[in-house]
């Protein structure tokens, strides 16, 4: 069997099968969507960082404007729910060719700028002056497609596709192709590995992952305001999540986030204070103790983690 | 209505060059992202809280004072958190993903025991000292300080004044340090070139400790006066402190105490004169104008290096 096929079985279809079933059994679906929403943004983290080592310190920007293009198509156009959720996908699109340019950058520089275009772009859509459009900082409402059902099979589909590329990317020269650029982009250029356009797909994948849960999410909730949808919480939790799993693996972000966003809940909402101190120092312990992720542990046992 | 701008810009332009300088010194020798830079202002503009309603005295102690707690608290932190980093395999990307957590934990500790209500100073308590003193010297009314400081017939509000005046002696400071002293040459060396420093046997940890130390005290420094320049201050208001120090190092050069003045005298001048032409952009202009600088010149306006790519 090859391994494409073996990580597709094995992998990606338990997780989709399990998500689909649990909305029967359990009650708590917002807490479910959730954990889809968290599982096809710490997978588009791993696409753009663990496979090309660009840090997205802004990812939310993708998912923020994904949901705005949700929400200005539902309200403008009165489109139903599906096409919408692809407007979103294009809405993330663009401003990830928009923000093409910010990969001559490197390390830190690009982390930096990035994180300020997501804030360039909140701001952008939360002006007042742009109310007609965006309705500005007042925040959206959309009764029409209300539908938490079907926003939540389209959150499986979109985590599906997302599952699809990594799977692809771990299996096929494409993939392989970026780490080379990752690790040295002058070897991999002479080696013939066109850097610039592999690197640009890969950014754009990732931005199209995250568009579309941003229309996904949007469709969910259907009230929100701008600071809900590009909160910082959503590129850092992503971020955490796959780094604590282990990038350029196909399991680490789906352990790392059942793990954290599963301890997240446990120790529930009650008291922020104490949550953000717990999590600030599992954040610092787990880059200085386990700066590879969980998978390392098992790697560096000598066993092949996919 | 343009003199008012551009008096303001200049001195809030000094006052952000202090923001940034800390951050630029840290990024320069240690290749360290510290993104609870903002955090340790939020800490510093607590101390000058502190010292001014507890102690009742001129918060301008509190610069001293700010300074010597974090410059200690810096050295602590850098031997626990840097070498350990330093060891892994991408030490720059994961600076900022440990510093972030850094930044969670100071801003939840400090709301735990500080409150999440805003804290201000009345800025009349600013300055205090001096005309406490002119008036034990030349006698006088003590009802004189605190006015309006008059520059190019504007007025303009004197605890902005003296944030100005103590940023350029900072800064003044800092150049000295770098320039003239011994410990300040060795921090250059680390600055152009880590692994050859590191093999004429400079001490670099013990290097890269100091400037860790001071990069926080200046900081803290910069906070002391963030009550009078931005109104109030919150535990939250670390991380778009944090961000706009980015604005102002990148817009300046790393690793060169003059590029951040220069850096931060532009910002301030742009922010005043959207903030008065243009209010309901001025929120987009550090964003805008850090991604185009980074895109344009990602040395910066006075650096020299070339990027590598």
């Amino acid at each position: 069997m090859p391994n494409a096929l073996k990580h597709t079985l094995f992998i990606a279809l338990p997780v989709l099968v399990i998500f689909a079933v649990l909305p029967g059994v359990y009650q708590n679906h917002l807490l479910l969507f959730n954990f889809v929403i968290f599982l096809i943004l710490a997978q588009g983290v791993n696409i753009i960082y663990g496979f090309t080592g660009y840090l997205p310190f802004g990812y939310v920007g993708f998912f923020g404007a994904g949901a705005y293009g949700f929400a200005v198509v539902v309200m403008h156009l009165h489109a139903p729910g599906v096409p919408a959720v692809l407007a979103a996908g294009v809405a993330g699109v663009v401003v990830g060719l928009l923000l093409t340019p910010l990969l001559r950058l490197s390390g830190a520089y690009f982390a930096i700028a990035n994180l300020a275009a997501s804030l360039a772009v909140l701001h952008l859509i939360a002006n007042p002056a742009l109310e007609s459009i965006t309705r500005g900082p007042y925040g959206v409402s959309l009764s029409a497609t209300f539908n938490p059902t079907s926003a939540y099979a389209a959150g499986l589909v979109v985590l599906a596709l997302t599952l699809g590329a990594v799977v692809y990317l771990k299996n096929s020269r494409f993939g392989l192709a970026l780490q080379a650029v990752r690790e040295d982009a002058v070897s991999a250029s002479m080696a013939g590995v066109n850097v610039v356009r592999m690197r640009v797909i890969a950014w754009l994948v990732s931005a199209l992952v995250a568009g579309l849960a941003g229309g996904v999410y949007a469709w969910y909730v259907s009230v929100f305001y701008p600071d809900n949808v590009f909160s910082g919480d959503f590129s850092i939790f992503a971020i955490v999540f796959a780094l604590f799993g282990g990038v350029a693996s196909i399991t680490g972000p789906i352990v790392g986030v059942i793990i954290l966003y599963g301890i997240y809940n446990l120790i529930g909402f009650t008291t922020p204070q104490y949550f953000q101190l717990i999590y600030g120092l599992l954040i610092m312990g787990l880059v200085l103790f386990l700066p590879a992720g969980l998978v390392s542990l098992a790697t560096r046992r000598g066993w092949h983690v996919p | 209505m343009l003199v008012y701008a551009l008096v303001a810009g200049v001195l809030f332009g000094l006052y952000f060059s202090l923001v940034g300088i800390g951050l630029n010194l840290v990024f320069g020798v240690m290749r360290i992202v510290n993104l609870a830079h903002g955090d340790f202002l939020m800490l510093g503009a607590f101390v000058a809280v502190g010292v001014a309603t507890l102690a009742g005295i001129d918060p301008l102690f509190a610069v001293p004072l700010a300074f010597v707690i974090f410059l200690i608290v810096g050295l602590l932190l850098y031997w626990v958190l840097v070498p350990r980093l330093q060891g892994s395999t991408n030490p720059e990307m994961l600076s900022i993903i440990l510093f972030f957590g850094l930044s969670q934990v100071i801003e939840a500790v400090a709301t735990i025991f500080l409150g999440t209500s805003e804290r201000s100073i009345p800025s009349r308590a600013l300055g205090t000292v001096f005309s406490t003193i002119k008036v034990k010297l030349f006698g006088g009314s003590p009802e004189s300080g605190g006015g309006p400081v008059e520059i190019f017939g504007q007025g303009f509000p004197a605890s902005w004044v003296i944030a100005a005046i103590t940023s350029l002696v900072a800064i003044g400071l800092v150049y000295v340090y770098l320039y003239q002293t011994r410990l300040g040459t060795l921090t250059r060396a680390v600055m152009s070139r880590r692994d050859e420093a590191f093999s004429t046997g400079i001490d670099v940890d013990r290097v890269s400790a100091a400037a860790f130390g001071i990069g926080l005290g200046l900081a803290s420094i910069a906070g002391v006066f963030a009550p009078f320049m931005f109104g109030s201050v919150t535990p939250a208001f670390g991380a778009d402190a944090t961000v706009t120090s980015f604005a102002i190092v990148v817009l300046g050069s790393l690793g060169n105490p003059l590029g951040t003045a220069l850096g931060g005298v532009i910002y301030g001048i742009c922010y005043m004169v959207v903030q008065t032409y243009l209010s309901s952009w001025a929120d987009l202009l550090p964003y805008v104008l850090l991604i185009f600088i980074l895109l344009l010149r990602p040395s910066g306006l006075l650096g020299r290096r070339v990027r590598v790519a």
